[in-house]
């Protein structure tokens, strides 16, 4: 076999947590204090459940079905096959979930592009999701790295402000809704981290051809970082595992790049306004670092911003002739594509903007005929022969 | 060396705005000093592109520098990517956070800088607003979005029947991401009017305001809701 690319972590170091010297505190047990105070009613978190390791050495659960999923509306919107593959892998393994219509986007995106909204307002959002998904009887899964970032935000002051959480609790009961906080707050990335080995029993195709980069999502691990999973057997604990243990665990081998801990360059505002930045950021810091260092199949992330920046910023770059040019997506779509998905049926990898055919040749996948299926597909809608396109139909 | 930027601003203007960001209750868990190591800049990607850093942001706070904090609030702010790598701070500070709530201050009152930095921004703010979802699929227009490629127009050209071709029966949507109730988006109205978002947008933009206000009335009107 040929050498592996990628660059080697320049440390052996462990890091081993200790949960008595972290720095910043386990909110969970203060959650379920107010719960007994009459504060707020605690959903718990459904079994059978996964117990997985955080930054410091908790315990954190993480649902395995019953889950209410709270959707990205940048994956909704612009990447389909994001929460399609999300959808389409509860449904492959025989997990029962929920695809609410009574959610809407935690509207994060906006407050970090514009701040045209305020703390009360954007707690009251995200407490009126919680509340739908309580009432479903189901428990939420959260898609985007921002809105399970910010939503973590939130939590934090309505525990420590009893102003905001009473000023927040009137506004959830004008609504005529109850006022619920989750156990724990879960992204659908260590729901992958926690079906990893499941997944792979399912698993179609060999990847151990493939190398892949990953680029961590900040919302996810920086902000309130206590909260985010890892594992000492990924990265020495020093890095969050999810995607990777995934990506890991189906077989393919992860590349390191020095840039990882850099963000992807999104900048909520300037994605839509000002994307100089974003093309020079995502393309410069992210994209030809790890072309150079690992020379990826593949870039593999965990968030809505990310592959979008990190997929759309290459166009404009490959006309300045930079050493750019590989797919990205999420694992969730990575993994659908192992597990057997059809890549644009279910994987909707027509939606993205960089080539992504030479990785689907190389994983043994042959795109043309799936394009044909696709169009036939496409022929069919119009002749109004199906409405939609069925998960009958996909499975 | 002390800002001499802006200075046809009284002092007083200058002082009633670092008041309200320091009024504001995150304020006292996002800063705690700074020990000038530079950690926060090093890995600050907007510092790598722009005249910024988040060091200075939270230094001029703790110092309580009100000339230099207006000039940050009118040039500097909307630089930020709100990635929040700058957490890694030892000190515990949270310079994108201090950012944060330096924007809310500067969009309640309606700074002239604010309106040119979200100038094109104004469309999202509608969408996200009274839809409940931030970007839609019809957004996707090859004018909005040269640099990504031909595949956007590609996209635009064969929309409708692209999102009926997608199998979650949430995503057969064009204007908004997902299928969202009727009454979940009042619900949300309800919560802008409650908790005073929508009358922040009074500042940044009256026309935009006053054609949201109007929509979310009638919404909450037909769906029998009381507003007082």
């Amino acid at each position: 076999m040929a050498e592996r690319s990628g660059t080697t972590p320049e440390t052996e170091r462990r890091f081993t947590p200790d949960p008595t010297t972290t720095r910043d505190e386990d909110l969970r047990e203060a959650i379920w204090e107010l719960g007994k105070e009459g504060e707020w009613i605690v959903q718990p978190v459904p079994e059978p459940y996964y117990e997985a390791r955080t930054k410091y050495g908790r315990t954190k659960k993480i649902p395995l079905e019953k889950t209410w999923h709270h959707k990205s509306c940048g994956q909704c919107g612009h990447i389909p096959g994001y929460s399609t593959s999300i959808f389409w892998l509860n449904r492959r393994l025989g997990l029962d979930y929920f695809d609410p219509r009574d959610q809407t986007s935690c509207t994060a995106w906006n407050y970090y592009a514009s701040a045209t909204s305020n703390q009360a307002a954007q707690a009251a959002v995200a407490m009126r999701n919680f509340a739908a998904a309580y009432q479903s009887g189901y428990y939420p899964l959260i898609h985007c790295g921002t809105s399970f970032g910010h939503y973590k935000e939130v939590r934090h002051e309505l525990v420590h402000d009893h102003q905001l959480r009473r000023r927040v609790r009137e506004v959830i009961e004008k609504l005529g809704r109850p006022f619920v906080m989750p156990e724990e707050l879960v992204h659908y990335s260590e729901w992958m981290y926690a079906i990893r080995d499941r997944l792979k029993e399912h698993q179609v195709y060999d990847l151990s051809q493939i190398t892949a980069t990953v680029h961590p999502a900040c919302h996810y691990y920086k902000l309130q970082a206590g909260d985010a999973v890892y594992d000492p057997e990924i990265y020495g604990g020093q890095r969050t595992a999810v995607v990777t243990a995934v990506v890991e665990a189906l077989g393919a081998h992860v590349a390191d790049y020095s840039t990882w801990y850099d963000c992807c360059g999104f900048g909520f505002r300037h994605i839509l306004v000002q994307r100089d930045f974003t093309r020079s950021f995502a393309t410069l810091r992210k994209i030809e670092v790890m072309k150079e260092e690992a020379n990826p199949d593949v870039v593999l992330t965990h968030d809505t911003g990310c592959v979008t920046s990190l997929d759309k910023s290459q166009f404009a770059a490959q006309a300045h002739r930079r050493n750019v040019g590989v797919p990205v997506m999420s694992e969730s779509q990575f993994a659908a594509l192992a597990l057997g998905a059809h890549p644009f049926r279910v994987v909707q990898l027509h939606w993205h903007a960089t080539e992504y055919r030479g990785l689907l040749a190389k994983i043994g996948i042959d795109a043309e005929q799936a394009w044909a299926e696709f169009e036939d597909d496409l022929e069919r809608l119009k002749a109004g022969e199906m409405e939609h396109l069925t998960w009958e139909a996909v499975l | 060396m002390p800002s001499d930027r802006y200075q046809e601003v009284p002092l007083e203007d200058k002082l009633r705005l670092f008041e309200q960001v320091k009024a504001d209750p995150r304020f006292d868990d996002y800063l705690y000093g700074c020990y000038e190591c530079g950690i926060c800049v090093a890995a600050c990607p907007s510092a790598r592109f722009y005249d910024f850093s988040p060091r200075k942001i939270a230094q001029t706070l703790a110092r309580e520098d009100v000339e230099l904090f207006y000039e940050q609030l009118n040039d500097d702010i909307w630089n930020c990517s709100q990635c929040f790598s700058c957490v890694r701070c030892p000190r515990k500070n949270n310079p994108g956070g201090l950012i944060t709530i330096m924007r809310e201050v500067a969009v309640k009152n309606g700074l002239r800088s604010t309106k040119q930095a979200l100038a094109g921004y104004t469309r999202i703010i509608y969408k996200i607003m009274t839809t409940g979802t931030q970007v839609s699929p019809d957004m996707l227009q090859e004018d909005a979005f040269p640099d990504w490629g031909p595949g956007v127009k590609e996209v635009a050209q064969n929309l409708a029947l692209w999102r009926r071709a997608l199998p979650p029966e949430t995503l057969h949507t064009t204007g908004l991401s997902w299928d969202v109730e009727e009454r979940t988006k009042q619900e949300l109205y309800l919560i802008w009017k409650m908790t005073g978002a929508l009358d922040m947008i009074a500042q940044l933009d009256e026309g935009l305001h006053d054609i949201m206000e109007e929509v979310m009335e009638e919404a909450l009107e037909e769906g029998g809701w009381s507003t007082h």
